[in-house]
């Protein structure tokens, strides 16, 4: 009896994990079928009001390229200072603490914020709105990870490195930073993955053009907000090519991340 | 150089506290109008933009009505003739309450009613049903990927399952608008966008998410608890009962209530297929809506009062998803 209801057991935990990825795989069926049907050069080639993506896809890019660009010094000196200046305090734990939770927050209310300090303020949409955006989500992951990989190197190099007379800021920069810089790096791409595909904070913060352009100042085309409005237009024509900047995005998305899994895996080896 | 850089990583390290901190002031302030106007009434007031309307006449008429204890203790009254409008003609309707709104207290006093009610408890049920539907399977892949599956299966599905939970949520929302939501309609009837439809989307959604940080918290229990329970004649079964979980517990729990607090602000996935409409689902197979998807859809035809009545919404999303992520950290995943 023990052993048959064991048996029951496991078939049960197994057709769960079934059901799980029939799902998942489903969605990336539909994925990929709907979205091959639609790629062609005039996708890549054509911006958005003639019937491509290019300038969305530039765009979407562009703006989460900034955004990392700006947030990988604030992330990484933020983590350093957890790290390596807060010997551990109650406020250095607080700050981690609080670090995590603004991971997590909502992004639609981080759009909400930017929207009431610059949208609001400014009058119009801007692509500078967007990137601070993706930035506010962006920077607490780095901060994670920075501050866990530098939690991975041996004390024994910060105190060799100290016994030679090196300053704080050498053994941190030269020493501590380089053991760890592959895996902050992963953590950069991983961010980068993660904030290319927000949604909910662009929509009403960089909005969305349909017109070529590179001018952060102003409304900025934007890859995944035009899915959202493609999606739901009555054109067939319109939503299959919402379905190809889907299955672009998503292939975008896993391929930065299979990257950074690459490099982390190559650097335990 | 020292001292520069020293000073730069504490004030890029506050400057995340900073953030933290502007963003629920900021929201606070910009709520700060619709915060007077309704007060606490806003949570448990199911109308919204439900316009209120006293034509000067009849003011006295119904001066009674005042007295007995409605809301609001200015000179307005309810008027029966309330309508509830429908979600086709929302926006039209939204930017003629917006010019009302405006031109108040001129000719004709009108008060326009919003209150979160519907909102919230869109949200709250679908992220209930989305957790109803997602524990069970992600446990279930999660013991798989650990317990069950042979070595050479295990990694290559826990990787997918990982690759997966990265996946933008809009492509989760499309997929169910266009395919999910007519399956679900096809066997449970009722609409293609629906409530139910929502929070299985939203379920979906986070068992990667779920499944990955479950399979980590039982990946961190001793070889050893498991093997001495084997030896005593356990079964699979026993030792994932009484020796896995009690051990994982926390980090399950965990990984749990950050898949709702995951589940609770997620917008896009919601968006298409919640439906959108200001009313509460009388049956699970109903269009509702949801705070976040009302923010991402009313946003840029709101001013005045009918924005800052959003930002109140994003307030109470903000602090929903706070004290949620704040109970996980706190309680269960406690860093060492």
């Amino acid at each position: 009896m023990r052993l048959f209801i064991n048996k029951l057991f496991l078939v049960f935990s197994t057709i769960t994990a079934l059901i799980g990825l029939f799902f998942l795989a489903w969605i990336l069926y539909t994925l990929c079928s709907k979205g091959i049907a639609g790629i062609s050069v005039d996708v890549f080639t054509k911006d958005l009001i003639d019937g491509g993506l290019r300038n969305v896809i530039v765009g979407q890019l562009m703006m989460s390229g900034v955004a990392t660009v700006i947030g990988i010094p604030v992330g990484i000196l933020a983590g350093i200072y957890l790290q390596e200046y807060g010997q551990n305090s109650k406020t250095t734990e607080f700050m981690r603490d609080l670090s995590d939770v603004m991971m997590s927050a909502p992004s639609i209310v981080v759009g909400t914020f930017v929207y009431a300090i610059v949208v609001v303020p400014t009058g119009h949409t801007s692509g500078w709105a967007g990137v601070l955006a993706l930035f506010i989500l962006m920077v607490p992951i780095i901060v994670r990870t920075t501050d866990d990989m530098l939690n991975l190197v041996p004390v024994e190099l910060r105190e060799a490195g100290m016994a030679i007379g090196a300053s704080k800021y050498h053994v941190t920069m030269n020493i501590v930073v380089r053991y760890a810089k592959a895996g902050i790096l992963t953590g950069i791409l991983l961010a980068f993955a993660r904030v290319v595909g927000e949604t909910a904070p662009l929509i009403y913060t960089s909005g969305s053009s349909q017109f070529w352009s590179t001018d952060l100042t102003g409304t900025f085309p934007s890859l995944t907000v035009s899915i959202y409005n493609l999606a739901t237009m009555p054109d067939d024509k319109m939503v299959q090519l919402g379905w190809t900047g889907a299955f672009l995005l998503t292939s975008m998305v896993l391929f930065i991340n299979l990257i950074g899994r690459y490099a982390s895996n190559k650097k335990r080896r | 150089m020292e001292s520069i850089f020293k000073k730069l990583a504490q004030f890029s390290a506050s400057l995340v506290f900073f953030i933290l901190a502007a963003t629920a002031i900021v929201l606070y302030l910009s709520a700060k109008p619709a915060i007077e106007e309704f007060g606490v009434h806003f949570l448990f007031e199911s109308r919204w933009g439900v316009e209120e309307k006293v034509e000067p006449s009849a003011i006295e008429q119904s001066k009674q009505e005042l007295v007995t204890g409605s809301i609001d203790d200015e000179d307005f009254i309810t008027d029966d003739e309330d309508f509830v409008m429908d979600d086709e003609d929302f926006v039209m309707d939204d930017e003629d309450f917006v010019t009302d709104d405006d031109t108040e207290g001129n000719s004709n006093k009108s008060k326009v009613i919003y209150g979160a009610l519907v909102p919230i408890v869109g949200t709250i049920f679908s992220t209930l049903i989305a957790m109803l539907f997602s524990i069970p399977i992600a446990m279930g892949i999660a013991v798989f990927l650990s317990e069950i599956a042979p070595g050479s299966l295990a990694k290559p599905v826990g990787v997918a399952i990982e690759l997966l939970a990265s996946i933008p949520s809009i492509i989760y929302g499309m997929w169910g608008l266009f395919y999910f939501g007519p399956f679900i309609a096809s066997i449970f009837g009722g609409n293609t966008v629906s409530l139910l439809v929502a929070g299985l989307v939203l379920g979906i959604m986070v068992i990667p998410f779920m499944a990955a940080l479950s399979r980590d918290a039982i990946s961190t229990v001793p070889d050893l608890l498991k093997e001495s329970a084997y030896a005593m004649g356990a079964t699979k079964l026993e030792v994932i009962k009484d020796v896995v979980f009690p051990y994982a517990k926390s980090g399950i729990i965990g990984s749990i209530i950050l898949s709702f607090g995951r589940a609770l602000g997620e917008t896009m996935a919601v968006a298409f297929v919640i439906g959108g409409v200001y009313q509460f689902a009388g049956k699970v197979t109903d269009p509702t809506n949801s705070i976040p998807v009302v923010l991402a859809n009313s946003f840029a035809e709101s001013s005045g009062l009918s924005l800052s009545v959003l930002f109140y919404l994003a307030l109470i999303l903000f602090a929903m998803s706070f004290i949620v992520i704040a109970v996980a950290k706190f309680y269960f995943l406690r860093r060492k």
